[in-house]
């Protein structure tokens, strides 16, 4: 059942934050609500005004800026899927659609619910922390850029103030090639995944370079693995060296058991998957483009 | 030409595959399930279910719900008369009322977390749900037991302090009473010559523990009732469920009112699978409608179907086989404890019956106990309790297998059942494949293809069900136009509209479109039991083709009329009547001159089987298990099934796939997961994994066709005997694969992986 609440529908990002300038921490920005929703019906948020961002154009524009790719905050996980420059440029990004939920999830959730939700576990967070993204963060008094790693405080919680709305995503460009990705489900369609894992790095003659190694599902919020980048960086790639930077990657996670896994079988998963995902970025990768 | 192909060609509209009449209205979204009644003044009822797992109610205060603007009624059991213990008939278990009506609403006990305490009914869901808050429930918590070993412990806690435990030497029977009081609802037991002598004589013995877990039926539509108390005191209800005679019996029995006063209107369903035989809401909503004297509806949501409604047992199972140095069966024995939930009344009988059924074996002995734990009662689910023995017993004759180095189909056609061999249970086998189809298993392209690569395997299981047979009503009355209504009391879950609408065409000499099919309500048609047991296309079909006769019949009389000449002289052939002499009148011509020669044309029919035509499956499966993650990807899958004459084929294709589909989850992924005080920590789909599009490969399928005699056309249930394989074959792939036996349901990735770390016991064949 859910609560009782009021509902306007944006027309513009400017609307948008008027609205939740106008009724402050009693609002909730509603984009696909697939997160937004299901946590109403377990009364684990009870907001008093929804603000609709899902009709506003200017948040649903993927396009390549300079020196970088800009994704708006509105755009669906269908809409990553579809789009060419994701498929060119951000293969990482196309693979997790895949893997993403189910179709008609797909179609509405956001990828500025993803990361504001702070899950985690939500898939695209990995793949972005490993893609070094930044996140554009909007009120009505003007616009702030922060480093992903940053916005992303603990388990649902963010930088994000009261009267604040996430409208973009940015990605540096070039991108590596060297791109991989995970996802452990229970099964393979509809699954949450017990353990994600994303992997971007280039090659100079066999060496690693800008490995960036991106977990979710296994701490309180998704994290790069400083430590396995550690061992991977400017060292010669190798199947030892890949096995290694695995098992450091696993010791630095923190896992929990529930329903989904042990805190033993996620931590067991960390290490099988980083391999394989350190394994097929360096098949892919290749010497930087700068 | 084989025999099969023969016999189809008798057939003009049995053994095609016309669109189900329904098809449209359910791809389109007209057709109109439970949920979909609106009615003026409709209000909505919502259940206040039990925190605890076991507790004791002190009392209930409802006044503060009560004085809630747009509260109209509040009801709790004291609203409900009193019953005694008393058997009604649910097609596929019997029922006792007693326990049908606590059930529905804890009176003195709650026995599981969801359990019944009380009722509202508002003008709005808000209010409804707002009202359930403010009733109070003054619990005495007590300890809960979990599970089936646990719970036939002497020193555990007891759910019902005056239940003794019966002793059953028959299925469906009440035993004798053997006084001592416990958890054990009853323990049956079945006996066929001498199993200590046939264990001595084996060369060869396999013995092992089995578990399985709790599993949902997982339908789509959740349960939802509406019903409307009138003033004159008739009952009307609206129900989503199995058969709308069923829902009158029971709603009339829980609330002690005549069953005529009672009139069940049954919508579409939306899956079933033996878990919508059994109300759960009706009674309630008659009662609040009956407070309030407005209509009341009361929908479940998800969460309320995992933890209110009828799951299938988890089981403990141990079992023992012996055979010769050829692979003959000595002796069998298995022990199997399953969860009957909070009431007494697991399926244990037909794992029973049915584990050992696809063998001749001498000297078995079965021994069963229905425990009580403080879960929700189970209810049926397909070929309910057959699945879990099977998954036993065929882990064990793969492994009998391994050790003796025989093939395992090799095995099992060795030791075949044959018709006139006696089952487990003593009865002689009807004419039935299980011989012809463990052939066509054994040169299937599957079997023979070699298994590439590493971490893969192969399996197989084979599976036995009875299938139910029980009364059904038809009428059929032709049009003007030449068509022909048909009214069932079945309702229709797996396309048994067209089913039925064909074997009347097949009659009558007309086209499956030509006929109209629906289904009745309680007052417009005889009565029928529900749709399960995989009944309905074959005896609902029985009903349907003794009216079609008699309409039949009719048409020849009136025909001789039309052609001045006598009945017998007639010619009836698809669709045309000839009178011999070169003359002859189409159907339609017949049919619009029905009310000129004697009124119009219409027949009713019930069936009374006294045969019913039991049923055979058998799966092939390839796996790869990925030693690093221990995730299971099924390769192939083909599904070989002993299915008479197939009426549809698609719809026969159709159930087996669906089995498969939920075997493959049983075994694989689902399981309620259980927190230490009796919580479902998985009630929803997202962590309830039922397998998706995406988990599935395509499942073939392999349909033998053996006539069944209790049928004109040959047709025998088909809906229920495909899920019993499934989790055996499956874990005999997973064995052949990686050397390792699991022996606990599901096999999920962690559990793989542990089995992984054990040594390897040889190359265990699958
Ligand atoms: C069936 C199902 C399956 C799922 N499977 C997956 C899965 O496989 N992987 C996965 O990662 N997730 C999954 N999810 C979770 C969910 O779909 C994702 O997290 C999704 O990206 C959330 O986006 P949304 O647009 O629906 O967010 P909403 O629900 O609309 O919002 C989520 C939160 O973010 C806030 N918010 C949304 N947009 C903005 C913005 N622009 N600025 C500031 N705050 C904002 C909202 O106020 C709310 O607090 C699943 C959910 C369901 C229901």
């Amino acid at each position: 059942m859910l609560p009782q609440t009021d509902y306007v529908k944006a027309s513009s990002v400017a609307h948008a934050l008027d609205m939740l300038h106008q009724y402050g921490t009693g609002a909730a920005i509603l984009a696909g609500g697939t997160d937004l929703i299901v946590d109403m019906r377990e009364r684990r948020r009870e907001p008093t005004m929804l603000v609709d961002i899902s009709s506003v154009e200017e948040l649903a524009e993927i396009d390549v800026g300079t020196g970088n790719i800009r994704i708006g905050a509105g755009v669906t996980v269908a809409g990553l899927a579809g789009s060419a420059i994701v498929q060119h440029q951000l293969p990482l990004v196309t693979e997790v659609t895949r893997h993403f939920a189910d179709y008609l999830t797909r179609n509405r959730a956001t990828i500025g619910g993803n990361l504001a939700n702070a899950s985690p576990g939500a898939d695209l967070v990995p793949p972005l922390l490993a893609l070094n993204a930044s996140v554009v963060l909007a009120t009505a008094q003007g616009e702030r850029t922060v480093d992903l790693n940053d916005f992303l405080v603990g388990p649902r919680r963010t930088l994000l103030l009261w009267n604040e709305l996430v409208r973009a995503i940015h990605i540096p460009t070039p991108v590596p090639r060297g791109q991989a990705y995970e996802k452990l489900g229970l099964r393979t369609g509809g699954a949450i995944a017990v353990v994600s894992c994303a992997v971007s790095m280039d090659q100079a003659g066999g060496e690693c370079r800008r490995v960036r190694i991106g977990l979710g599902a296994v701490a309180p919020r998704a994290f790069r693995s400083s430590e396995a980048e550690q061992i991977m960086e400017g060292h010669m790639f190798s199947s030892d060296i890949a096995a290694r930077a695995a098992e450091a990657a696993a010791n630095s996670s923190q896992p929990i058991s529930d329903v989904r896994g042990s805190a033993e079988y996620r931590h067991a998963m960390v290490r099988a998957l980083v391999e394989r995902a350190l394994h097929a970025a360096y098949e892919r990768s290749s010497e930087p483009q700068e | 030409m084989t025999s099969t192909e023969a016999r189809k060609q008798q057939y003009r509209v049995i053994g095609t595959r016309p669109i189900r009449h329904d098809g449209l209205d359910k791809v389109t979204g007209r057709a109109r399930y439970g949920a979909d009644i609106h009615l003026p003044g409709l209000l909505t009822g919502k259940v206040l279910r039990s925190p605890h797992a076991h507790a004791r109610i002190r009392g209930i205060d409802a006044s503060k719900a009560l004085a809630l603007p747009g509260v109209e009624a509040v009801v709790t059991a004291a609203d409900f008369p009193i019953h005694e213990d008393m058997e009604i008939d649910l097609v596929e278990t019997l029922g006792n009322l007693r326990v049908l009506a606590e059930n529905i609403m804890a009176s003195e006990k709650v026995l599981y977390r969801g359990h019944a305490v009380a009722a509202v009914a508002a003008t709005s869901a808000a209010i409804a749900e707002e009202a359930l808050g403010l009733i109070e429930v003054d619990y005495e918590v007590l300890p809960p037991v979990l599970n089936g070993p646990d719970a036939m412990d002497a020193n555990s806690p007891r759910l019902h302090e005056n239940m003794t435990t019966h002793s059953v030497a028959k299925r469906f029977e009440r035993g004798t009473d053997t006084g001592v009081g416990s958890n054990i609802a009853s323990h049956l037991q079945f006996k066929l010559g001498d199993p200590e002598a046939g264990f001595a004589e084996a060369d060869v013995i396999v013995e092992r523990e089995y578990t399985t877990s709790t599993v949902h039926q997982g339908y789509i539509e959740p349960h939802t009732a509406t019903a409307l108390w009138d003033f004159d005191g008739q009952v009307t209800l609206w129900s989503s469920s199995q058969g709308a005679f069923g829902m009158r019996a029971q709603t009339a029995a829980v609330l002690g009112i005549p069953e005529s006063r009672v009139k069940a209107i049954p919508m579409e369903i939306g899956g079933g699978f033996g878990g919508k035989l059994n109300t759960y809401l009706d009674p309630v909503a008659a009662a609040l409608s009956r407070e309030t004297g407005k209509p009341v509806k009361i929908t479940m949501d998800r969460a309320e179907v995992f933890i209110a409604t009828g799951p299938t047992s988890a089981t403990r199972s141990r079992i023992k086989l012996g055979a010769k140095k050829d692979g003959t069966l000595t002796a069998a024995w298995s022990e199997l404890v399953y969860e009957a939930g909070a009431f007494p009344g697991s399926p244990v009988g037909a794992g029973a019956s049915t584990g050992f059924a696809p063998y001749k074996i001498e000297n078995i002995l079965v021994d069963g106990y229905d425990v009580v734990v403080n879960k929700p009662k189970v209810a049926a689910y397909r070929a309910p309790g057959s699945p879990q023995a099977a998954f036993a017993i065929e882990s064990a004759m793969s492994e009998l297998a391994e050790k003796l180095g025989m093939d395992p189909i090799e095995l099992r056609l060795k030791n075949v059942i044959r018709p006139g061999d006696r089952l487990p249970t003593g009865v002689p086998l009807l004419p039935t494949g299980c011989e012809e189809m463990e052939k066509a298993m054994r040169s299937h392209p599957h079997y023979n293809a070699p298994i590439e690569g590493p971490n893969r395997g192969r399996g197989v299981a084979v599976g036995f069900w009875g299938n139910a047979g029980n009364s059904s009503s038809a009428t059929v009355s032709v049009t003007a136009d030449g068509g022909v209504t048909l009214v069932t009391g079945s309702v229709d879950i797996g396309g048994t509209r067209a089913s039925l609408a064909m074997q009347a065409a097949e009659v009558l000499g007309i086209t499956a479109e030509d006929v109209r099919p629906s289904v009745g309500d309680t007052a417009s048609v005889g009565w029928t039991g529900q749709t399960g047991g995989s009944r309905t296309t074959f005896s609902t079909g029985l009903a349907v083709v003794a009216a079609a006769e008699k309409v039949r019949d009719e048409m020849v009389k009136r025909a001789a009329i039309l052609l001045e000449t006598e009945p017998e002289k007639i010619e009836f052939d698809a669709g045309t009547f000839k009178n011999g002499a070169g003359k002859s009148l189409s159907f339609q011509e017949v049919a619009a001159a029905q009310v000129r020669t004697g009124g119009s044309i219409t027949a009713s029919a019930s069936s009374n089987p006294r045969q019913v035509g039991p049923a055979f499956a058998g799966h092939i499966v390839d796996v790869e298990v990925d030693p690093e993650t221990g995730k299971v990807e099924i390769l192939r899958y083909t599904a070989f099934q002993d299915v008479g004459t197939a009426a549809h084929p698609s719809y026969v294709e159709g159930q087996i796939q669906g089995a498969v589909a939920q075997g493959v989850g049983w075994a694989l992924n689902e399981e309620y997961v259980w927190s230490e005080d009796g919580r479902m920590e998985n009630a929803s789909f997202l962590d309830y994994r039922m397998p998706t599009t995406l988990d599935l490969p395509m499942i073939e399928t392999v349909l033998i066709e053996e006539p069944n005699p209790a049928h004109p056309f040959g047709i025998r249930g088909v809906g229920e005997v495909c899920i019993v394989p499934p989790m055996a074959a499956i874990a005999n792939a997973v064995a052949n694969a990686t050397g390792r036996r699991l022996t606990h349901l599901p096999m999920s990735p962690g559990r793989i992986l542990e089995a992984l770390e054990r040594p390897a016991t040889n190359g265990t064949g699958g």
